[in-house]
C-alpha cells in the first residue's frame, strides 16, 4: 500500500509540475465545449432559393412572395434563365432553383393545369430533400388559395384528408444543445483519457525512467493502478467542469441524477485509460503510440451515434460499435440527461463497461514487462 | 544543396526504418476512409418504430404495412398502450411511435377527416425530425392515392430534379468531407512531432550545430512526410472511386494537385505545432485536441456552415479542411474546373505560406 502511495505521489507531481500541460489540459477542452456545440446544429434553415421567372405574372410574383415570407427560404438569385441560375448553384450560392414557365398563369386558368420545375443541389441529400418538401408544401398551399378564388368552396372537405400531428418527447423544443453538449463532453474526455494514458508508459520508456521502476519492488498491478488513479481524478475534474458549463451556459439540467453520470463516468474512464495503457505497452516510441491512439480515438469518436445515427450504418459497422466504449457513454448520457434513466435502466451498459475495464486493464497488466528488450 | 539532400535522406531513413509507424501511416487512411465512407451517413434508415393501432381497420393496416416495408423504418412491434410506448423509448427500443386513433377509417370515409399522431423520441432531435418528415410523406402519398380519381381544377404540378446526386446518396457529401478530415489529421499528426522529438531526444543539438539554415531544416523535415502523403492521396482517391463508388466528375489532375496543396498546408500546420510544443506529449495533445473536433465540425460536411451563428462562420474560415472540402465537392462531384476553385486554392496557398513563415521565424537556433 505504501508503494502505491509513493507511486501516486510521483504521478500527481509529474502532472502538477508541468504548468503548460495543466493549462492546455483544462483550457482547451473547456473552450471547445463553449464553442463547438453552437456549430453542431442540424436544423435546416435559410435555404437559398434562386428563382427563374419566365412568366412575370401576378400569380408568379405572389407565389415567390409567399415562399420567401415562409421563413425557410432566402431569395439569393433572380435570374432570367436557368443557365444563369445553375451558375449560382455551382458557386454554392443557391440551394434550390424554382423555374416558373412562361404562360404559367394563362395555362393554369385556361388549361386547368400548369407545371413548375424545381431543381435542388442534391450533394447534401438531406437538405435537398427537406428543402424541396418545404417548397412543394408551400406551392400546394398556394394552389389551394387559387382554387378557392375560382371555385366556390364547399363547407366540408371534398376529399379525404389525413391530419398528421407530431409530438416530440424528452426534448419538445428540439434543442440540439441538450444532445450535443453532453456528447461533445464525452468525446473530449475520451481524447484526454486515451492520449495521456497511451503516451505515459512509452514516454517513461523513451526517457529511460522506466529502468528505475523496473528495478524497484513495484508490482505490475501497482504500477498500472498508480497511473490509473491520477488520470481518473483528472478526468472527473474535467467532467465536473464540463457539467458546470453545461448547466450554467447552456442551461442543461439532467432529468436523471448526477451520481448516475459520475458512476458510469468512473467505469468508463477506467476502460478508456486501460485501453490507453494497453496501447502504451505495445508501442516502442511515443510516435507509434500517438499514431495508434489517434487512429482508435478517431474511429471511436466518429462511429458512436452522436453525429450520425448508428441504425443507418451497414450491419457490419453496427457490430463494430458494440466494441466502442464511447457509444455506450454517449447513450448513457442521453438517457440520463434527457430521459431521466436511473442505474437500473442502464444496468446493461454498466455491465458491459465493467467488462471493458477489466479486460483492457487486465491485458495491459499482463502485457507490461519489467524486463527490457 | 548536397547537405540538404543528405538531411532529407536522414529524415527519410527515420521514417523508413521505423516500419511499424510507416505501416500505420499508410494503412490508417485506407481503413479510415473505408470505415467512414460506409458507416458515416446522415441518411436515416431502418429506424425502429412501434405502432399503436387503436382502430385496426383496412386503412390502418395498409398504412402500417406501407411504413413497415419502407426502407427508412423497421417495425419493432405493435404496442397496445401509451405506457408501452414510453417503456420502448426509455429502453431505446424505438425512435418513433405512430398512433392511429379509434375509428380511423370510418372518420376518414364519412367526415373526410382523420388524424394520425406521430410521437418522436427527440433526445436525438435530428433523427426525430427527419423521421417525422418521412412518415408524413408516406401518409401523404397514401392520401394522394385516395384522391387519385378526383380531377381537380386549377392544379399546379411540380417537377423535381435533383442535381449532381439524383439518388440522394449520402456518400456524395460525406466522402469529400471524410477525405478532408483524414488527410488533414494524418498529415498534421505526422509532422507535429518531427521537430519536438529531436528536442526531447537531445539530437536537436547535433542539427543546430550543423551548417543547415532553419528554412532548410524545416523543408527537409517536411519532404519525407510529403512522400508518405502522396501515397495517402493515391490510396484515398482509389478507395473513394472504386470502393465507395463516388466517381470523379472533373479533372483528376486538378484534384490531385489540389490535394497535394492541401497536404502541404496540413504538414505545415503540424510543423508549426511541433515547433511550439515543449515535448512530444504536448504536441500530441495539441494535435489531437485542437485539430480533431474543430476540423470535424467546421469543415462543413456534417453541419452546413451557413447554418452556424456568424461568429462561428468567421472562425470556420481558419480551418483549412473547410476550403479543401469545397474544392473536392466542386471538382469531384460537380465536375467544375479550376475557375470555380481558384479562390479556395489561393486561400490554402496563403495559409501554407503563413504557417511555414511562422515556423521558420520561430525556429529556435539555440537550445533552451
Amino acid at each position: 500500500m505504501r508503494t502505491l502511495r509513493f507511486l501516486l505521489q510521483k504521478e500527481i507531481l509529474q502532472v502538477l509540475r508541468d504548468p503548460s500541460l495543466i493549462r492546455i489540459l483544462f483550457i482547451m477542452p473547456m473552450v471547445q465545449l463553449l464553442i463547438l456545440p453552437m456549430a453542431a446544429d442540424y436544423e435546416i434553415k435559410n435555404i437559398n432559393l434562386g428563382v427563374v421567372d419566365h412568366d412575370h405574372s401576378e400569380y408568379s410574383r405572389k407565389l415567390v412572395n409567399k415562399i420567401v415570407s415562409s421563413g425557410y427560404f432566402r431569395l439569393s438569385d433572380y435570374s432570367p434563365g436557368f443557365s444563369q441560375a445553375l451558375k449560382s448553384v455551382e458557386a454554392d450560392k443557391t440551394d434550390l432553383v424554382l423555374e416558373i414557365p412562361a404562360q404559367f398563369e394563362r395555362q393554369l386558368v385556361t388549361e386547368n393545369k400548369a407545371t413548375m420545375l424545381i431543381s435542388a443541389n442534391a450533394i447534401n441529400g438531406i437538405k435537398a430533400g427537406l428543402g424541396s418538401a418545404y417548397i412543394q408544401g408551400i406551392i400546394q398551399d398556394y394552389n389551394k388559395d387559387i382554387r378557392e378564388q375560382w371555385v366556390q368552396t364547399a363547407r366540408f372537405n371534398q376529399q379525404p384528408m389525413i391530419e398528421v400531428t407530431s409530438t416530440s418527447w424528452y426534448n419538445p423544443h428540439m434543442n440540439y444543445h441538450l444532445f450535443m453538449v453532453p456528447g461533445i463532453l464525452v468525446m473530449l474526455m475520451t481524447i484526454i483519457g486515451t492520449s495521456f494514458s497511451s503516451n505515459n508508459i512509452v514516454r517513461e520508456r523513451e526517457m529511460g525512467t522506466i529502468e528505475q521502476i523496473n528495478v524497484s519492488p513495484i508490482k505490475k498491478w501497482q504500477f498500472i493502478v498508480g497511473k490509473l488513479i491520477p488520470f481518473l481524478l483528472l478526468a472527473l475534474i474535467i467532467l465536473t467542469l464540463g457539467l458546470t458549463i453545461a448547466r450554467v451556459v447552456y442551461g442543461i439540467v439532467p432529468v436523471g441524477h448526477y451520481y448516475t453520470i459520475y458512476i458510469f463516468a468512473i467505469l468508463y474512464m477506467l476502460a478508456i485509460l486501460g485501453l490507453g495503457f494497453l496501447m502504451s505497452t505495445y508501442a516502442q516510441t511515443q510516435q507509434q503510440s500517438m499514431m495508434v491512439t489517434f487512429f482508435t480515438t478517431m474511429i471511436f469518436n466518429l462511429l458512436n451515434g452522436l453525429f450520425t445515427p448508428i441504425e443507418s450504418m451497414p450491419h457490419w459497422a453496427q457490430v463494430l460499435t458494440w466494441f466502442n466504449p464511447v457509444a455506450y457513454f454517449i447513450e448513457v448520457m442521453r438517457m440520463v440527461v434527457l430521459k431521466g434513466s436511473n442505474l437500473i435502466d442502464i444496468q446493461h451498459h454498466i455491465i458491459i463497461m465493467v467488462c471493458f475495464a477489466v479486460f483492457l486493464n487486465g491485458w495491459a497488466i499482463l502485457n507490461y514487462r519489467k524486463r527490457s528488450g | 544543396m548536397k547537405q540538404f539532400l543528405i538531411f532529407v535522406k536522414k529524415e527519410w531513413l527515420h521514417i523508413w526504418r521505423d516500419r511499424r509507424t510507416l505501416l500505420i501511416l499508410i494503412v490508417m487512411p485506407v481503413v479510415q476512409i473505408i470505415l467512414y465512407g460506409f458507416a458515416l451517413t446522415n441518411e436515416v434508415k431502418n429506424s425502429k418504430v412501434v405502432i399503436f393501432d387503436q382502430s385496426k381497420d383496412n386503412a390502418t393496416e395498409l398504412l402500417s404495412k406501407e411504413i413497415a416495408s419502407n426502407r427508412y423504418f423497421s417495425l419493432v412491434k405493435n404496442v397496445y398502450s401509451y405506457d408501452e410506448i414510453e417503456a420502448a423509448f426509455r429502453k431505446g427500443q424505438a425512435r418513433m411511435a405512430i398512433i392511429f386513433p379509434r375509428n380511423f377509417q370510418t372518420d376518414l370515409l364519412h367526415t373526410n377527416h382523420a388524424q394520425i399522431q406521430l410521437l418522436g423520441d427527440a433526445s436525438d432531435p435530428n433523427t426525430a425530425n427527419t423521421l417525422a418528415n418521412y412518415a408524413s410523406s408516406i401518409i401523404m402519398d397514401y392520401q394522394g392515392s385516395l384522391n387519385q380519381n378526383a380531377d381537380l381544377p386549377y392544379t399546379i404540378n411540380t417537377q423535381l430534379r435533383m442535381l449532381y446526386n439524383p439518388e440522394l446518396k449520402g456518400a456524395y457529401s460525406f466522402v469529400p468531407g471524410v477525405m478532408a478530415l483524414v488527410l488533414m489529421l494524418v498529415c498534421a499528426m505526422m509532422t507535429s512531432i518531427a521537430i519536438v522529438k529531436e528536442k526531447e531526444m537531445g539530437t536537436m543539438e547535433v542539427i543546430l550545430v550543423s551548417p543547415l539554415k532553419p528554412f532548410r531544416i524545416i523543408i527537409a523535415k517536411t519532404i519525407p512526410y510529403l512522400i508518405v502523403s502522396f501515397m495517402n492521396i493515391a490510396t484515398i482517391l482509389l478507395m473513394s472511386v472504386f470502393v465507395l463508388d463516388v466517381p470523379i466528375a472533373g479533372s483528376l489532375g486538378l484534384l490531385i494537385a489540389e490535394s497535394i496543396l492541401f497536404t502541404i498546408t496540413s504538414l505545415s500546420l503540424g510543423i508549426m505545432i511541433s515547433n511550439a510544443a515543449k515535448n512530444q506529449r504536448i504536441a500530441q495533445f495539441i494535435s489531437m485536441m485542437a485539430l480533431f473536433l474543430p476540423t470535424l465540425l467546421f469543415s462543413g460536411f456534417l453541419f452546413p456552415i451557413e447554418n452556424m451563428p456568424i461568429a462561428l462562420q468567421v472562425i470556420s474560415n481558419v480551418v483549412p479542411a473547410r476550403w479543401y472540402y469545397i474544392i473536392v465537392k466542386n471538382i469531384m462531384i460537380k465536375g467544375l474546373g479550376f475557375a470555380s476553385v481558384w479562390r479556395e486554392t489561393l486561400i490554402l496557398a496563403g495559409m501554407t505560406t503563413f504557417l511555414l513563415t511562422i515556423s521558420i521565424r520561430s525556429f529556435k537556433i539555440r537550445l533552451a
